[in-house]
Formats: structure tokens, sequence, C-alpha cells
């Protein structure tokens, strides 16, 4: 699951059956800072997102089944949250390298 | 599954039905000395987890479907335990 940031909508008139009516939104992929990255990317909505919202998106077969009705749909990438808040550590706050020997975490 | 440290908390008022009442964290996996670090990702907390602590996350879907009983559920990465010692040879 990632975050997205809302840029635009996708319009589609003749769609595959089982997602006609779903929007389609145009999303850029972020990372936990919300900075770009990868290329703009389109998603289905479920959560009656807007332009600018940031977002939480999940990938794969279960973007699929995030759909109102559970199907096998062409679906690789839905809205599943709107992002209210976010509170992310910087960086240098934590080590994230697993070195030899032993570690101990608790 | 992989061994992360959770970095973030997420917080979604408005959210698909699987999703709600249940915590969102942002997790940053581990990697081992020397190797590229690896982008992070959102995961739902099944193991009341904390930021700064070292999580066992299973990030496929259907393993998520059984944890979280959620049969068609649209989850993939859940933090399914906490880490309290690794040991790494060679």
């Amino acid at each position: 699951m990632l975050f997205g940031r809302v840029h635009g909508t996708a319009v589609c008139t003749i769609k595959y059956p089982g997602i006609e009516g779903i929007k389609l939104l145009v999303v850029q992929p972020l990372n936990k800072y919300l900075e770009p990255i990868g290329s703009l990317q389109v998603a289905c909505d479920t959560v009656d997102a807007g332009i600018g919202d940031i977002c939480v998106m999940t990938r794969s077969r279960e973007a699929a089944l995030a759909m109102p009705e559970i199907q096998f749909v062409p679906v690789d990438l839905a809205l599943v949250g709107i992002v209210n808040e976010l509170d992310v550590r910087p960086h240098e706050d934590f080590d994230y390298t697993l070195p030899n020997g032993e570690s101990e975490f608790s | 599954m992989i061994i992360g440290k959770v970095v973030g908390t997420v917080v979604t008022t408005i959210s698909h039905p699987h999703y709600e009442k249940r915590r969102l964290l942002v997790v940053q996996p581990m990697v081992g000395e020397g190797d590229k670090d690896d982008p992070d990702f959102i995961a739902v907390d099944h193991a009341n987890a904390g930021v700064g602590d070292t999580v066992l996350v299973n990030r496929e879907g259907n393993g998520a479907r059984q944890v979280l009983e959620l049969p068609g559920g649209s989850i993939i990465s859940v933090i399914v335990g906490i880490i309290d010692s690794v040991k790494i040879e060679q």
C-alpha cells in the first residue's frame, strides 16, 4: 500500500464490464515525505476523492477486490482512503540497516 | 514476510469499508549492510505496534485476508509481529 496525490480525472466511455460507473483518477505515487516517485498512474476511486487529495492506494489483485462488487475486473490500483493526518519521523531518526551478528530491538 | 521499522502513523477518516477501524502505519523496510534502501509503504497494524518498533510485515494479499479474517479483503500489507532480536551470520 502506498500514498498518492490526485492530479486529475480520466474519463472512459467504453469500459470493461464490471467497472462501469467507477471514477478513474490520475494519481502521482508519493513516498512517506509526500515527494513524487515514478510517473503518473490511473487509479479507480472507492472513497470519492477529489483533485489535490492525498490518498492511500492499494495495488495488484487487492485493488480489484476493493471495487464495490467483488469480481474479476481489470484494475490494479485503487484508492482506499483519504489521508487527514500524517506523522512521519525523519529518515535520520532510526537505523534501517541489519548488521551482521546479534541485534536487539526490544 | 519482511523486517521493517515503523516510522509514522496515518489517519484516514474516509476510507474503504475494509480499512475502517484499522490503524495504518508507515513502514520502512530494513535492509542488509551495504544494500540499497527499499521504498517505504503503508501497512495495517495487527500487532499493536508503535512508531520506532521493529516489526514483521506480511506483504501478500492472501495471508493478509487470513490474518484479518476478511475474505475478499483489499488489504495487502499487515504487521503480524513485533521483533525482539535478529541474528544474522556471515
